[in-house]
């Protein structure tokens, strides 16, 4: 097990580095020259000279990319000219609003999909089985900011249900005080989710009741009701530890649009607007910080799986 | 893992394609009609008798499914399967139609897509203009046809071209294997990391793209699953007698690439392409809704809907419904269609 765990990690650790590497090259494949990107196309020479000095970007190529290492293990992810800070400093800001509105999402969405899925496996090709396996293909193939949308339309402007604007407070404690304007943003969210995690449940499920176990556990008598949820669902839950894991890269795709339709003050919408404004040194930033939240989420969802499930040896 | 299946029927009987094949393989005249007269055969269905084709079967007839007839028919089976597929049916008619809608409609339903009209914009839903008017005075069903083209087309380029180059490479670093496999894959989770919709915009910032731009842009963000498809199969196709064989003959690794591996994985590659091209055809709705994708001189049904949102509180609906239900039913139908074709190629593959 430590070996798996030891392996595994080495293996994140390159992927790390070449992840930086990417990061380096885009950096360098920036309109006109790294300079001129950030800087504007007005920037006086000696600006430019000495934002190069700075960047060492006078030296070789391959110190250059030693010094982009050294800055980021300083925690340096480059600063922002547009908006006058440290991309760290707008990371530490912006996030932790994105996390409230991703966390409850997926708790949602697991709240909600767990249940379909075990009820669709019971259910399984019955009326309702179908019915809800049409509707996750088509949220499958729905456009989420087309969901946002026709939401906001919906529930916000026609039936007057909940504001159509989010929190706009600047603190956790602020959102999480005008908790009614996050629910359209936490259920577009969630919604995606829902589609692919309770079809995977459903299969998960699935598979479990065909297993000996259950036959065994229903020979002894033991009661639907209980079959159903101490045999079968929790053995169920482990592929889904994995599976959210691995669903983190959509999550955060999902929340940067998310946010651009509510004009949630996320991670996501500081990346929207950077990019319409051409502010690289976010854009890079951000998503070098994105890059490694997967590959950790990744390194855990495989360890939890091997933590979680004693037959599994490596 | 048992695959479940998506949908509902699935269970259906083989074509019936066997006894009509054998009969026409007996017909032509050549090395089997010498070597085993027609009348010999053991018909393959019971009751019918050989060379005689069959009738009308029974609605709910069910074909046992004897050994497979080495007749190279199993693109013509595939078929078989993939025509009874309701729903890949569906899918396809779908296409048909949305492809009609977009490229011949506006020659039926002639409006200015072209200048702008202030003095009619907004307007609702009338019999001059179908499904109203947008805020530039653009009609909105010849727009959501003109739309239609760049989306669909865009979707199924950059689609295509990456099924095509995460073939290839998935293939090639298969063949090669060792180091070079090693750091091609690293290569790709490395890709992988990064979120999909980061990447894109980060690209789009970078060059600003036009058509053709955007078609590569989309591709380098989607041949990663491919890639990774298609080198796990050349993985255990590698190892079979005929690949060993070229070897050993001194075929090259581009013979084996070209000639063995790729015409083997093409279930898996035509299954994941139609994927793919529905995944591009979200990825750049969302880049255009986000103001991120083609130059404005290219309307998009993502563009449109980033126009129709804001109007969205003046209750303006026939800017937000349309085009996000034509984008939907793209989507629907392409993941329909790779769905059918998964079942009948009996290709096993986890979707994301």
């Amino acid at each position: 097990m430590t070996g798996y765990i030891f392996r595994r990690f080495l293996q994140s650790v390159i992927v790390l580095l070449l992840v930086t590497m990417i990061m380096f090259i885009m950096f360098h494949l920036l309109p006109g020259n790294p300079a001129r990107a950030e800087l504007g196309v007005k920037a006086q020479p000696a600006t430019i000279a000495a934002f190069d000095k700075l960047q060492g970007l006078n030296k070789p190529v391959w110190y250059q990319f030693w010094l982009y290492l050294d800055h980021l293990a300083h925690g340096n992810l480059g600063f922002s000219y547009v908006q006058n800070s440290t991309v760290a400093q707008l990371f530490v800001e912006y996030f932790p609003k994105s996390i409230i509105l991703v966390g409850c999402a997926t708790i949602v969405a697991i709240g909600i999909a767990v249940p379909l899925g075990v009820m669709q496996a019971v259910r399984r090709n019955r009326v309702e089985d179908y019915v809800f396996t049409g509707a996750s293909f088509v949220f499958y193939s729905f456009p989420t900011f087309w969901l946002g949308l026709i939401l906001i339309e919906i529930f916000s402007i026609n039936l007057h249900l909940v504001p159509a604007e989010v929190p706009a407070g600047t603190s956790v404690a602020q959102i999480l005080a005008h908790w009614k304007e996050l629910i359209l943003p936490v259920m577009t969210l969630a919604m995606i989710s829902i589609a692919s995690y309770s079809r995977y449940m459903r299969s998960a499920m699935i598979d479990s009741l065909a297993q000996d176990y259950i036959r065994t556990a229903k020979a002894k008598g033991v009661s639907q009701k209980a079959v159903l949820l101490r045999h079968a669902l929790r053995n169920s839950l482990i592929p889904m530890a994995t599976l959210i894991g691995l669903s983190i890269p959509g999550v955060l795709s999902g929340a940067v649009i998310t946010e651009s339709v509510f004009n949630y003050p996320g991670v996501g919408l500081l990346f929207v607007q950077s990019a319409l404004s051409n502010d690289f040194s976010v854009l890079l930033g951000l998503t070098l910080v994105a890059a490694v939240g997967v590959v950790v989420g990744n390194l855990v969802a495989d360890i939890a799986y091997a933590v979680l499930d004693p037959r599994i040896r490596y | 893992m048992a695959e479940q299946p998506w949908y509902p029927g699935e269970e259906q009987a083989p074509a019936p394609l066997r006894t009509s094949e054998l009969v026409e393989a007996a017909d032509k005249p050549g090395l089997m009609s010498i070597a085993t007269p027609v009348q010999a055969l053991e018909p393959l269905v019971p009751g019918l008798e050989n060379g005689q084709l069959p009738q009308e079967a029974p609605a709910g007839t069910r074909y046992e499914g004897g050994e497979a007839l080495s007749s190279g028919s199993v693109l013509r089976l595939t078929f078989g399967t993939f025509i009874e597929n309701k729903l890949a049916i569906a899918g396809l008619l779908i296409i048909v139609l949305l492809v009609l809608f977009c490229f011949v409609g506006p020659h039926i339903y002639i409006t200015n897509q072209k200048t702008v009209n202030p003095l009619i914009s907004n307007y609702g839903p009338s019999p001059g203009h179908l499904l109203g008017t947008d805020g530039e005075g653009f009609d909105v069903l010849g727009r959501l046809m003109v739309a239609g083209q760049s989306s669909i087309e865009v979707g199924m380029a950059a689609g295509l071209a990456a099924a095509i180059f995460g073939t290839l490479y998935g293939a090639i670093s298969a063949v090669i294997g060792g180091i070079v496999d090693a750091v091609m894959m690293r290569v790709v989770d490395a890709l992988f990391s990064l979120p999909t919709l980061f990447l894109l915009i980060l690209l789009s910032a970078i060059f600003t793209p036009n058509l053709p731009l955007m078609i590569l842009v989309l591709t380098f963000v989607a041949w990663l699953g491919p890639a990774r498809l298609v080198r796990g199969e050349a993985l255990t196709l590698r190892t079979r007698e005929y690949v060993q064989a070229v070897k050993v003959a001194g075929g090259t690794r581009a013979r084996i690439v070209v000639r063995h591996i790729v015409p083997n994985a093409i279930g898996t590659i035509m299954v994941n392409t139609s994927f793919l091209i529905a995944d591009a055809i979200l990825a750049l709705a969302a880049l255009s809704y986000l103001g991120l994708g083609l130059p404005n001189s290219i309307p998009t049904w993502g563009g449109m809907l980033s126009n129709g949102t804001n109007v969205i509180y003046d209750g303006y609906w026939w800017q937000l419904y349309p085009a996000g239900v034509a984008i939907v039913l793209t989507v629907v139908a392409f993941n329909f269609i790779g769905d059918a074709l998964r079942d009948s190629l009996d290709v096993r593959l986890q979707r994301r």
